[in-house]
This record gives structure tokens, C-alpha cells and sequence, in this order.
């Protein structure tokens, strides 16, 4: 489609988003949430739906859904109740889903996206409400389906928000700034591939310059952040080219094909679903206080964009530098407890620490699949690495051979260092002697660079790098060679 | 002759119980109900026991764990009789709707015992047991117990857990008790009451000694008599009976008080219209997919051999597990909370509930207690109301309102009318107030010759 084409019409776009609460019980009994245990081990009377059991609401789940409402500008409904969402389905144990329907906890909010100048805007949060997510249907079996009811019961929060996006890149930013929230919050692992995190879209078009909204389609299945923007791309270009041949958008559900890149409708009978929405009684309406509202709001850490501004004002860092660092809560933990543990806040030390970070750390945590925290490396650790190349204990090279060492070691760089006859050379007298004797065994070396061949003053440090096992300073090297070579 | 029994003895004819533990699979050990044994509805879960909820979809259903309830009496060392016949998914007011067959009345047989728990009220009635469990939705423990002649006490909504109560509505549904004494009722009630962290809606308030209230004096206790109680409809034996019940109190330093509880004409098309609605939701899960009545639907056209639809598994699975009334009210309760009725019915349905609740809290500021008969009629005959729903719910006219507004109620024997049937007055005090209700039961309560039904 030409670029001409696209920028006729203005893409409008909402997306619901379900949130994989990180809690360790499911939303309504003791179950385990685990992931991975084998088909319907997490289960008991109450999540298998037996006759006679009784939901009991998991306080974490409110803690984690309040705490999502407050980092969202959310007004958070003082009184809040349960709804019931009948619907048939083999994996869904009681008939019904657990939900809140008329009185979401969370609504009103908002949060801001960074756009691609930089600038922010603000993507409005229509709701935000707690629900139970059903089991798994396993169709992989011919005709018969299997049901896994690890699932079931375990908590979700559905964020839905305003149809305030207008184009893919938009929404895809909104997605990532929540998957930011919620992993910051601690709430959710954000994990769209692995299901924590799911989207689905509300997406029309309209000419541009027009006030009414176009005829909108829903857009399922995507599952992945960067399939969200290719599905969004295809359904929006695709709704253009209906429009363009003078044919309808009609209302239906659409698919979205990744091996394929397009949309499609969903192929199932339509069934016009009425869910008989109904409150739930057997639990309580939820209330929450001024005084909880406090106590959850001091939970609410230093979101990523605040602290990606504050690494660089505080530490002098670059903004890119931050944004690394602070992607991920863990690691940008990481980075200031290591700050806290260096003697010397330099901002050479704390540029060294970030590089440090930014490298090594970073690439073991790629390589390994691991978070900072299961690598085994402690943040005083590094802080104590940094420091010791900082005054010249050892050299850039020595610290690097001894950083793998440091991962899942009680040792410190200090005690690795002094064990091993690491520390630098930095005693004048025995360095002269080095330097001296370097020059007595290589005569026809020193000839040439007394005749003008400068650059051979490389090949004398080298070589007393090298009688020095790396440990000379090299500064110190430097110095002295110059000296010596003067007085040779 | 022991309880068991009795038990067993009557049950061929009166078919009260769907099961008699023959060897005590409950140990009784040393507690405050160790001799106390106990019947319990088939709606109320028991380990490794049937849980039938007299239901065809679950004849061969085994459940997982115990009702809170159940669970508290045998810790205190009553003994467990057997599991006590019902109205299908106590829904019915007669205990014809029972997929194990009917349940006859001790008294006359040919006349019903009353339902939905018809099968506990004839179990305490004719001495299987000291308590027989019931729940009371709209009645089901009060108008049975008149029509057997013993105490039926439903108390406060929240008062006992519901935890191991197949849910017919949830915001009525209350466990209770039959018993020929006050004080086997009051025993167990203690030992069953308070806060179960497994159901939410349970009360976290202290249990009074509900035993002390029998000896309490009711002087001075004002007696509400609400007038909307005593129109049309009430045979004479009842109205007198429930006349002198009145004079009882009056004798012992009651205070009478006209009484009106302007609401009450909407109270059965109300309640009929919210507990039908929480029915189709709560018996959503009896699908035949993970336990209960799997049907074999004829298999689907085009598809592979065997292979059979969800929709037809489903519609095949209920068609045959569900009886008639439970599907009338199915029915029911799915159209009242379809988009388009919802408003019309079950959204005013919830506004009348309160009016009718603010009419209670209203009454009790003027009164402690209300007295009314528990039903207008003595029990009828067996057959007399199955072709007419209509007249069957109109059975149950003076016992919703208790659970619309969520109050304690109690029905207490009064005497026998000419036939020698048994006549029930109710009595109905404010939430928690179970004590009122005991202390002003032991004064009108009429010993019946229960010798001549065992």
C-alpha cells in the first residue's frame, strides 16, 4: 500500500490487555500458580468446581491490581464488587468466570508513552478490574480435547484502554510501557510468548481530519509484542483496502496469522454470547481504605522512565546508557547497589560500573538466559572490581581475566587478587630494574630507535608488560622507559 | 431400639434416608455433642460419602472433602446417621421432586413431609437421629418442620459457613436444623456457628451460648404480629393454634404489637425471581464434562465414528441429570438475567429485596420478635400441587421474606389441628438474634406425641 494511501486514513486503536498476576496462590483458593507442574496437579475442590466450595479472594491479588491502578493515575473504587460471566466452555470448571463487570476497581487513569521525537502522550485507562483465568483445552488429540485445569483460577487483571492510539508504532509503545509497569511493580514477569501478558486489539480507520470512528474489528491472537504491531499494520491496511473498493468493514473477531503476516476472520459459527452478567455472591464487596490506599502507594517503586532520568542527571550517564540499564528493575537495582558499595563515586567509577553492566554482565545475562540475580555476581563485588582498577590496583586486562570468577564466588576481587599475586607493580625501583634489564637484552632494538625508528618504543613496554606477567603499571612503564631510553 | 434402627426400620415405607451408615464410619470421641447423632441433607458434603443433592447427574458422585459444618459437629463428637432424602437440588416444597423416589409424612402417610430437606424433617421426626441438617433457601427447613412436627430453626444468613452446601442460591441458601428439642438445636447450633475462613460470607461475630437463652425470661419481650400474615387462605386449626401460641406469650408478659410489613405481597414473585437467577449460574457446572451424568449424544453427522458434539454433550448430559423443576427454574433464572430482562427482572428484582429488608429493620424497632404461622395449610396430600407449580410456591408464602432480608427464623410445633396433623408457628427475630428465638420457642412449644409415629 502506497505511503500516500496509509496517510489518508487515521488507524484508531484500543487494546485489552490481560495481566498474569505474579501472586503464589491462585486468585481464589490455595492452589499453586506454578508454572509447569504436570496436567491438573494445581487443583482442588474449590478450582475443579465441586459442588459446595466457595471462593475466597486472594488479598495479594487486590495489593497487586491496586498497586497497577496508583502507577496508572487510576481512580481506585472504594467499594468494588464481583460479577459473574456465565458461559459454557469444558474449560471453564464452574460455568462461569469470576470478573468484575459494573464496578471495576481501578478506572478513569492513564499513563504516558514515549513517542519516537521523544515526546510523550498521554493513553487514557478506561478500566482495570481483577478475574480468574480459565484452564487449558488441548486439542491436539483428534476428536477428543483434553483439559488442563492448572490454570484455572489463577489471577489476571484485564487493563483496558482507551481508543486513544493512532498507529501501530503507538500501540506497540503503550505495550511496552505496560509491560515496564507491571514488571517494575513486581506484579507481572510481562512475559507476552509465555502468556503473562496478552492483547487483544479494537482497531478502525477513518479519513483523516474526520470526527465519527470507523466501523471496528477486534484482533486476537497475538502473541508477541513485535506481532502486535504486524497484526495492527495488516488489519489497518486491510480495512483501507475495503474502504478504497468501496466495500464495508463489518463488525467481527479477526485472527491474526504470524507465518502469514495478515489478518483473517475468525472461523466459528456466530454465536451471539450473552454472558448474563450478575454479582457474585458469595464474595464480599471489596473495599479499600484511605489508609490501605497509603500503604499500597509506598509499595509503588521509582518507575523506569523517572529513574531512566534520574541515572542520567544523578550519575552523569547518557541517556541511551540509562535506558539500557533500566529496562529491566532488577538490573537497575543492581547498578545502584553497586554504586553504594564503591569508595570512590567517581563519575569515571560509576561510567566504568554502567560499561561494565552494559558489557560483560549483560552478555553473560543473554548467553545464559538468566536474570541478573541468578548469574551469582554481587553488586559490592563488581563495585570492588571497579575500584581496584580505579586506583591501580590492577589493570583493565587483569580485571576482565578475574571477572568470571566472581560469579557465584564468596571471594571478593580483593582476596582473588592478592591470592593469585595479581596486584600491579607499582614499587619505582624494581619497575627500573625491569625496564633497564628490557632494554640491556635487546641491542640491536635500542639501536634502531636511537637512529629514528620511534615507534619501537612500543616493542620495549611490551616486553616489560611481559616480564611483569601483565602486572606492571603501565603508566608507570611508560614513564620509566622514557627515562631509561634517554639515558641508554 | 437404637437410632440406627429406627432408621432402618422406617426407611423402606418413609424413605427418609438415601443412605444409613451401618457401621459408624465417625468414630464418636469425647466432646460436648458425644451424644448426639446427626443426619445429614444430601445437599451437604461428607468425604468419600455420596453427595446426590438428590439428583439423577450426580448418583455416583463421591465428594472430595466435608462441609464446615458437618466437619465441626463430628469434631465436637456427634455421630453421623446417614444422608437424608430431598427435593432435587432442594428445590420443591414437598420432597416429590426427589430422583430417589418421595418421602413419606410419619404422620399420615399419605401426605407429604414438606421439602426441600423433607427427608430431615421425618428423620428427627420419628427419632433416627437428635438433629437432623437441613438448609432453608425460601423455607425448606421451617415448613417441613411443621408439616413433621419438630423444631426447624433456620438462623441469621452468615450465622453457619456454606462451605459443603451445593449452591441453590447463594445469597439465601442457610444450613439449619431439625430436632423434636430446643436445646438438641441449640447444641448443635453453637458447635456449627461462626467465621469458616473458606466461605467469605460468613459471619465474624461472636456465638453466643445459645443454650442459656431457653431459660431466659421473655417478659417484657414485644411480639410483632404482622398483619399481612393472617389474611385469606389460613385454615382455622392453624390460625387458632398460632392464636393461643400468641396468648401464651401474651400470659408470660409479652407485649403484642400490631405489626405491617407493607411488602410482603411481592415477596415470592421476588424471591422466585432472584433465587431462579443464582440457580442457573450455580448448577452451570453440573455439565457432565469432569464428574456427574456424562449422556452419549447421537454422534454428530459427518463426524469421524463416535465423535459427538460439545453442544449435544451438554444439552444430552442435562436433559437426562436434571428432573422437571430444576430445569423449570433453570429456565427461569437464565431468561430473568438475559440482556434485555435483566433490568425488568432481575435488577428490580434486587431493589424489592431491600424494601422488603428495610421492612424487617423497620418492624424490629418496634418489636423483638414476629409470630406468624410457619404455613397456611397442614400438609397436604401426596400429588394434590405437582401439576400446579403455582400453588406449590405459594407454599413457601410465609417463609422467603426470612431469607430475602436474611433473618433468623424458627418453626415450633403448636399442637395438632382435628386430623392430628402437626401445626408450626414461626417465629422470626432481628440478624443475630437467635437467642430471642429460643427463649420465646420454649415458651409456645406444644409436646407432640411422638410416640405414636415411631
Amino acid at each position: 500500500m502506497t505511503p500516500e494511501l496509509l496517510q489518508k486514513y487515521e488507524p484508531v486503536i484500543g487494546l485489552e490487555v490481560h495481566a498474569q498476576m505474579l501472586t503464589k496462590s491462585k486468585a481464589f483458593c490455595s492452589c499453586s500458580t506454578e508454572f509447569g507442574a504436570s496436567p491438573n496437579h494445581n487443583t482442588c475442590p474449590v478450582c475443579l468446581g465441586h459442588p459446595g466450595t466457595l471462593p475466597v479472594l486472594n488479598e495479594n491479588l487486590l495489593r497487586f491490581i491496586v498497586r497497577m491502578g496508583l502507577a496508572t493515575n487510576c481512580e481506585i473504587r472504594e467499594r468494588s464488587i464481583f460479577a459473574r460471566k456465565n458461559y459454557f466452555y469444558p474449560d471453564l470448571p464452574k460455568g462461569y468466570q469470576i470478573s468484575q463487570y459494573e464496578t471495576p476497581i481501578c478506572h478513569d487513569g492513564f499513563l504516558e508513552v514515549e513517542q519516537k521525537d521523544g515526546t510523550l502522550k498521554k493513553i487514557g485507562i478506561t478500566r482495570i478490574h481483577m478475574e480468574e483465568d480459565a484452564g487449558k483445552s488441548i486439542h491436539d488429540f483428534g476428536a477428543e480435547t483434553l483439559v488442563d485445569l492448572n490454570r484455572a483460577g489463577v489471577p489476571l487483571i484485564e487493563i483496558v484502554s482507551e481508543p486513544d492510539m493512532r498507529s501501530s508504532d503507538e500501540a506497540y509503545a503503550y505495550l511496552t510501557t505496560i509491560k515496564s509497569i507491571v514488571t517494575y511493580l513486581g506484579i507481572c514477569d510481562g512475559n507476552m510468548e509465555e502468556g503473562s501478558l496478552r492483547c487483544d486489539a479494537n482497531v478502525s480507520v477513518r479519513l483523516r481530519g474526520a470526527e465519527k470512528f470507523g466501523q471496528k474489528t477486534e484482533v486476537k491472537n497475538m502473541n508477541s509484542f513485535r506481532n502486535v504491531q504486524r497484526a495492527l499494520e495488516s488489519e489497518i491496511e486491510r480495512q483501507i483496502g475495503l474502504i478504497e473498493r468501496g466495500e464495508k468493514v463489518i463488525h467481527e473477531t479477526m485472527l491474526f496469522d504470524a507465518n502469514k503476516g495478515v489478518t483473517r476472520p475468525m472461523r466459528t459459527k456466530e454465536e451471539a454470547h450473552d454472558y448474563r452478567y450478575f454479582p457474585e455472591p458469595d464474595l464480599l464487596p471489596v473495599t479499600v481504605t484511605t489508609k490501605y490506599l497509603d500503604e499500597v502507594r509506598s509499595e509503588i517503586p521509582e518507575l523506569q522512565r523517572a529513574r531512566r532520568d534520574r541515572f542520567v542527571s544523578e550519575y552523569k550517564i547518557p541517556s541511551y546508557d540509562a535506558g539500557v540499564l533500566t529496562a529491566d528493575k532488577a538490573t537497575a537495582d543492581f547498578f545502584e547497589k553497586s554504586i553504594l558499595s564503591l569508595v570512590k563515586k567517581s563519575d569515571e567509577s560509576i561510567k566504568a560500573l554502567s560499561n561494565y553492566i552494559m558489557g560483560d554482565v549483560m552478555r553473560l545475562m543473554s548467553e545464559r538466559k538468566q536474570t541478573i540475580s541468578a548469574l551469582g555476581l554481587q553488586p559490592n563485588h563488581l563495585a570492588e572490581l571497579v575500584d581496584l582498577i580505579q586506583d591501580k590496583t590492577i589493570s583493565n586486562k587483569i580485571a576482565k581475566d578475574i571477572f568470571p570468577d566472581l560469579l557465584g564466588n564468596s571471594d571478593s576481587p580483593k582476596q582473588i587478587v592478592e591470592k593469585r599475586g595479581l596486584v600491579q607493580v607499582t614499587d619505582t625501583e624494581s619497575l627500573r630494574a625491569t625496564v633497564r634489564d628490557v632494554i640491556a637484552k635487546n641491542p640491536n632494538q635500542l639501536a634502531q630507535y636511537k637512529g629514528g625508528k620511534v615507534a619501537l618504543f612500543g616493542y620495549f613496554v611490551g616486553q616489560t608488560m611481559k616480564a611483569t606477567q601483565g602486572k606492571a603499571n603501565p603508566e608507570m612503564v611508560n614513564s620509566l622507559m622514557k627515562e631509561e631510553l634517554e639515558k641508554a | 431400639m437404637t437410632q440406627f434402627e429406627t432408621a432402618q426400620k422406617h426407611n423402606a415405607e418413609l424413605n427418609a434416608f438415601l443412605e444409613i451408615f451401618d457401621e459408624n464410619p465417625f468414630p464418636s470421641h469425647e466432646g460436648p455433642l458425644s451424644n448426639m447423632t446427626v443426619a445429614v441433607k444430601d445437599v451437604l458434603a461428607l468425604k468419600d460419602a455420596r453427595l446426590t443433592c438428590g439428583s439423577k447427574f450426580l448418583e455416583n458422585f463421591h465428594s472430595l472433602y466435608t462441609a464446615t459444618c458437618v466437619e465441626r459437629l463430628i469434631g465436637a463428637g456427634a455421630r453421623i446417621v446417614g444422608k437424608t432424602n430431598m427435593d432435587e437440588f432442594a428445590m420443591g416444597s414437598s420432597n416429590e421432586n426427589s430422583a430417589y423416589g418421595l418421602v413419606k409424612n410419619p404422620w399420615d402417610k399419605t401426605r407429604v413431609p414438606g421439602g426441600s430437606s423433607g427427608g430431615s424433617a421425618v428423620a428427627a421426626a420419628i427419632g433416627a437421629c437428635n438433629v437432623a441438617l437441613g438448609t432453608d433457601t425460601g423455607g425448606s427447613i421451617r415448613q417441613p418442620a411443621a408439616f413433621c412436627g419438630v423444631v426447624g430453626h433456620k438462623p441469621t444468613y452468615g450465622r453457619i459457613s456454606r462451605y459443603g452446601l451445593t449452591a441453590f442460591a447463594s445469597s439465601f441458601d442457610t444450613v439449619g436444623t431439625f430436632s423434636r428439642t430446643l436445646e438438641d438445636a441449640a447444641k448443635s447450633l453453637e458447635v456449627m456457628s461462626g467465621f469458616d475462613e473458606m466461605d467469605s460470607t460468613s459471619a465474624k461475630i461472636d456465638v453466643p451460648k445459645f443454650s442459656q437463652a431457653l431459660s431466659r425470661s421473655v417478659k417484657g419481650l414485644r411480639i410483632g404480629i404482622p398483619k399481612e400474615y393472617f389474611g385469606e387462605g389460613i385454615e382455622p386449626d392453624v390460625r387458632k393454634l398460632i392464636e393461643d401460641a400468641k396468648k401464651k406469650l401474651q400470659a408470660k408478659g409479652c407485649e403484642i404489637v400490631d405489626i405491617s410489613l407493607p411488602h410482603t405481597k411481592y415477596c415470592v414473585a421476588d424471591y422466585y425471581i432472584l433465587t431462579t437467577a443464582e440457580a442457573s449460574s450455580n448448577l452451570a457446572r453440573f455439565d457432565g464434562i469432569r464428574y456427574g451424568r456424562r449422556a452419549i449424544p447421537p454422534p454428530l453427522e459427518g463426524g469421524g465414528k463416535g465423535v459427538v458434539s460439545l453442544e449435544d454433550t451438554y444439552r444430552h448430559s442435562r436433559s437426562e441429570g436434571f428432573g422437571r423443576e430444576v430445569k423449570r427454574r433453570i429456565m427461569l433464572g437464565t431468561y430473568v438475567l438475559s440482556a434485555g430482562y435483566y433490568d425488568a427482572y432481575y435488577k428490580r428484582a434486587q431493589k424489592v429485596r431491600r424494601l422488603i429488608t428495610q421492612d424487617f429493620i423497620a418492624a424490629f424497632e418496634k418489636c423483638d420478635a414476629l409470630l406468624t404461622p410457619t404455613t397456611p395449610t397442614t400438609a397436604f396430600k401426596i400429588g394434590e400441587k405437582l401439576s400446579d407449580p403455582l400453588a406449590m410456591y405459594l407454599n413457601d408464602i410465609f417463609t422467603v421474606s426470612a431469607n430475602i432480608a436474611g433473618v433468623p427464623a424458627m418453626s415450633v410445633p403448636v399442637g395438632l389441628d382435628s386430623t392430628g396433623l402437626p401445626v408450626g408457628a414461626q417465629l422470626i427475630a432481628k440478624h443475630f438474634d437467635e437467642e430471642t428465638l429460643f427463649a420465646l420457642g420454649k415458651e409456645i412449644m406444644e409436646q407432640l406425641p411422638y410416640s405414636s409415629i415411631e
